[in-house]
């Protein structure tokens, strides 16, 4: 190989990755951004006529139950998978025998596709033979389960599904966090005789806080990317109750024809992810390279 | 109390016993959350196992009185898709051929990228990779449209190689931060040291870094294999009847209209469809839990 | 005949940082040069510039002759060890000493030869199967250098290559390398912190300080004659004494003035040095000053001083006094009686003397 083929080989191995991801993504949002600015319908058309998508985004009340859904189901999702994360993390580091059976059979949910996710919960959350029959066969025979279908409460359904499937994740990330703590501080406080909850509470919760800022990052994204689970647990329904704005740009995209409305409500929704992931991704590379 | 407190052996014992009791509850409380994480799973399989009938006279957490594997046959070959009804088998089988090409190519190209912007650095190198890191996160939904379009001019709409194509690109992201996070744990003078040998860039790779990279490839082939397996938007956006994906595939028998909700055939199918990222979960579990952390703590 | 290494005019710049600033360097064949300097100050980069591991942003490298500046380090015939030992992990012993060989294209016969030869000259034909992670760490080191040695390139590069040793290995490392320059006359640039590697293996030393070279000179000259207070302070342990002294013409000679607390100053006569100016960094080593008793010469000058803390160290003892401001260091035998609080009579030895122009630090005699 000659000296200057053997001085450029990185370069263009490394091209075609760089090609695509400049066409694909960033050429890509370039396009759906323009879209966003344009009258397009069923087909694109390339005429800029200004943020009219936009608001007619904003005054769709099927867009705002979208963006209001995400709101409930994202702090909601993100709240409860935090907690219920963190205290299976520090149960489980209370040397348990049993931990590692214990981790993987709340972890697996994570391995499941959010359809297989959506469509066992869709089942147990059944009104006529799911959660509620049995309650109602251990005798409360008034006892009524119908989120599922009612229009007020389908939402908090995609946030039980959705809790279920990411909580042991959020308990892995916590577990790994809890430890990496440096032993040698915990064992010269308990040689100080500071008790094990104080212990959590002063030293080794507060040691994590990169963890929280990642757990939350993964879980903001899943949580404005959801599209599986509403689809397959109340495919958007009752009505448009749990519609989020993911399955909204679907919904026009590809079912109402409305190129324009899609490409304004996917471009929303980017932004929302740039503005949690942006920071985060800036100080985590500007760590990295000083 | 008192007492207890003024006699140190009783202290001592009464200590203990608190200790013991805490542990038991604690390990209590461990198992009802390990029930709440099953409790999907094993109503699924029960309600697998069982005929309408029972479905609908009995109850939800009941073991099948009677086990039946007539909703999996179903499930697999039977069951209606909208107008088809030949089960999930198809499908899964179209699973395959999207995920095998796939995997192979993103984490063939993640390696390669990793280990150029982790040892053979150039100028804009950096920024390159930052630029896949952000891709990583951009939700998908903002070049959906565009790619339906690019696929069709490229020929490639509806079809399994479209499918493939499209893992793969934004796949890339991903696989190359694996790799590049693992390579530059392996010390740079490793590189020199073969250079002054005579290596150059692939005699390099091939002898040096490949060799070491069996747990990063096991790593990224399952993130990569569970991400292709389980998605549905790429699968539902640019597949047309007779390429769709096994997730596609589930959710439409689940919702399809017609006829009689067969309750045990959609929980058979969802357990068809589940079944090799689970398995996969359970023969390589660390090497699943460490790519899902690295994927996400790192990016 | 062509100097074996000769580095010209060499700039390194990382971005905007300039590494390494107006490099030359030229040594001949069988020559042993050390790089020694603070951490940070460009050795390893200087070495990677020489390999052709780093781009240089100026300059030329010529080995034996031929200007390598923009040839691959593998054709610029150089071998190289380095600090970790850098040895592929998964290959055995016999194939990471061989690797470089099979690229090249080496036959099989000529490949297997050459490896028992080095094997039996480093001692490790017992650990050739075995892979580097099961070696203990001077074997690894071993093997570094057989993969260096089996190369048998005009120039070997050395970068820190005993650094990772426990001190006794070191020492028995160092000999073996000296012995190895010596059997094979190779030429050698070697990078170290230590500086008893550097008097010991060197015929040139080169010492660099933020990338600028200080000093270049035999062992003899850099302990002796150092061309600056930096090479003064850097080389030899204990440091070289660096006091503070007035200087005054005084007939034939030059009145040195050294200010003592609580005592009337110190006054030496040096009839060597005329010329000085007034103030001066005045530069002796713990061992030209000694017991008035023990030494004697024409240039020997003796005076009282308080003896302030007294540290055995074994062969010699470490006697020190206050003087212009500074604890200064004499180096005495281990039989002396000092105490501290005791008046001593010191010998200076002022033919050893060096002086220090205080403001720029350059060398003034
Ligand atoms: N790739 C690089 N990019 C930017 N700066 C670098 C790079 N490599 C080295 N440097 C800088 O160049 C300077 C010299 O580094 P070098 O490794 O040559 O020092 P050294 O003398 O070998 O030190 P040590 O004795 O600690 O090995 C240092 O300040 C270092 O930070
Ligand atoms: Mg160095």
């Amino acid at each position: 190989m000659s000296d200057w083929l053997e001085r450029h080989v990185p370069k263009m191995v490394l091209a075609p990755s760089f090609a695509a991801i400049l066409l694909f993504v960033y050429g890509f949002i370039a396009w759906t951004g323009w879209i966003s600015f344009t009258k397009s319908r069923l087909l694109p058309k390339y005429e800029i006529i200004g943020t009219l998508q936009y608001e007619r985004l904003f005054i769709s009340p099927r867009w705002d139950t979208a963006l209001n859904n995400l709101f409930i189901f994202g702090a909601l999702f993100i709240i409860i998978s935090m907690i219920l994360g963190l205290i299976l993390a520090i149960m489980l580091d209370q040397k348990i025998r049993t931990e590692g059976v214990l981790r993987t059979i709340y972890l697996y949910p994570m391995a499941l596709s959010m359809i297989v996710t959506g469509t066992a919960w869709k089942w147990i959350l059944n009104p006529g033979l799911g959660i509620e029959s049995v309650v109602r066969g251990w005798g409360y025979e008034s006892f009524s389960f119908d989120w599922l279908v009612n229009p007020e409460y389908a939402i908090y359904t995609v946030v039980i599904a959705g809790v279920w499937q990411a909580s042991g994740f959020v308990m892995a990330l916590f577990l790994a966090g809890l430890r990496s703590v440096d032993e040698e501080i915990i064992k010269a406080a308990q040689v100080d005789g500071i008790p094990t909850s104080r212990i959590y509470s002063a030293i080794i919760i507060p040691s994590m806080a990169p963890i929280f800022l990642s757990s939350f990052i993964v879980l903001a994204h899943l949580a404005i990317k959801s599209f599986d689970l509403v689809i397959a647990l109340t495919g958007g329904g009752p009505g448009y109750a749990t519609d989020l704005p993911a399955t909204y740009m679907y919904t026009m995209a590809f079912s109402r024809g409305d190129i324009g409305q899609a490409a304004s409500s996917a471009m929303v929704m980017m932004l929302v992810v740039f503005a949690i992931v942006v920071p985060y991704l800036y100080s985590e590379l500007r760590a990295k390279n000083d | 109390m008192t007492d207890f407190i003024s006699n140190p052996d009783a202290k001592h014992k009464s200590g203990k016993a608190t200790k013991i009791a805490l542990r038991w509850f604690l390990l209590l409380l461990l198992l009802i959350f390990a029930l709440y994480y099953l409790m999907p799973l094993f109503v699924m399989v029960t309600t697998s196992l069982k005929s309408l009938e029972e479905i609908r006279t009995g109850s939800l957490v009941a073991l099948p009185r009677e086990v039946t594997f007539d909703a999996w046959k179903t499930a697999w070959s039977g069951a209606c898709t909208g107008i088809q009804c030949q089960g999930l088998q198809p499908y899964f089988w179209n699973s395959i051929l999207i995920a095998v090409p796939a995997v192979f190519l993103s984490t063939l190209f993640g390696a390669m990228n990793g280990y150029i912007i982790a040892h053979w650095k150039f100028k804009g190198a950096n920024l390159i990779f930052s630029m896949m890191l952000f891709g990583c996160f951009i939700p998908f939904q903002v070049v959906i449209l565009p790619m339906a379009r690019v696929l069709g001019m490229m020929g490639l709409a509806g079809s399994i190689q479209g499918l493939i194509f499209v893992h793969v690109i934004y796949g890339l992201g991903f696989t190359t931060l694996f790799f590049r996070n693992y390579y530059v744990s392996i010390p740079g003078e490793l590189v020199k040291a073969a250079k002054v040998d005579g290596a150059g860039f692939f005699r390099i790779f091939w002898s040096i870094f490949l060799p070491l990279s069996l747990p990063i490839i096991v790593v990224t082939v399952i993130w990569q294999f569970t991400q292709i397996w389980n998605d549905f938007l790429f699968g539902v956006s640019f597949s047309q009847a007779g390429t769709q994906p096994i997730t596609v595939a589930l959710n439409n028998i689940v919702n399809s209209t017609t006829g009689v909700k067969e309750y045990n055939v959609d929980m058979a199918a969802a357990i068809i469809a589940a079944l090799p990222t689970l398995f996969v979960y359970v023969v390589a579990g660390k090497y699943f839990i460490r790519g899902l952390t690295a994927g996400s703590v790192k990016g | 005949m062509s100097p074996i290494l000769k580095v010209k005019n060499l700039v390194k710049n990382f971005g905007s940082t300039e590494v390494l600033k107006d490099i030359n360097i030229s040594i001949e064949s069988g020559d042993f040069l050390v790089l020694v300097g603070p951490s940070g100050c460009g050795k390893s980069t200087l070495l990677n510039c020489i390999a052709g591991l780093e781009p240089i942003s100026a300059g030329e490298v010529f080995i034996d002759g031929r200007n390598m500046t923009d040839v691959s380090p593998k054709d610029r015939d150089i071998a190289m060890v380095f600090q970790s030992y850098a040895l592929y992990p998964t290959m055995s012993v016999a194939k990471n000493i061989t690797f470089g060989m099979k690229v090249r294209g080496v036959d099989t016969e000529t490949q297997k030869r050459k490896l028992a030869e080095v094997a039996r000259q480093l001692q490790i034909e017992p650990e050739l199967n075995r892979r580097p992670g099961q070696l203990s760490g001077g074997q690894r080191q071993r093997v570094a250098m057989g993969r260096a040695l089996v190369r048998d390139p005009k120039l070997f590069l050395f970068d820190e290559p005993l650094s990772n040793l426990d001190a006794k290995l070191r020492v028995e490392m160092r000999t073996e390398i000296k012995r190895l320059h010596h059997d094979l006359g190779a030429s050698m640039v070697y990078v170290t912190h230590d500086q008893i590697e550097a008097m010991t293996l060197a015929t040139t030393i080169v010492v660099m300080k933020s990338g600028v070279i200080q000093q270049i000179g035999t062992p003899a000259e850099i302990y002796g004659r150092p061309q600056n207070l930096f090479v003064a302070d850097f080389m030899g342990s204990p440091a070289m004494n660096l006091i503070k002294a007035k200087a005054t013409k005084n007939g034939a000679g030059t009145k040195i003035e050294i200010s003592r607390e609580n005592s009337a100053p110190l006054i030496l006569t040096d009839t060597q040095n005329t010329n000085l100016p007034e103030n001066v960094i005045l530069g002796l080593r713990p061992e030209d000053i000694a017991e008035a008793s023990m030494r004697s010469g024409p240039q020997v000058q003796t005076a009282t001083c308080l003896v302030d803390i007294v540290e055995p160290a074994g062969a010699d003892t470490y006697v020190m006094s206050k003087l212009g401001g500074k604890e200064v260091t004499a180096r005495l035998h281990a039989e002396t009686g000092a105490q501290p609080g005791q008046l001593l009579e010191f010998a200076f030895d002022l033919g050893k003397v060096s002086y220090f122009e205080p403001e720029t630090g350059q060398r003034l005699n």
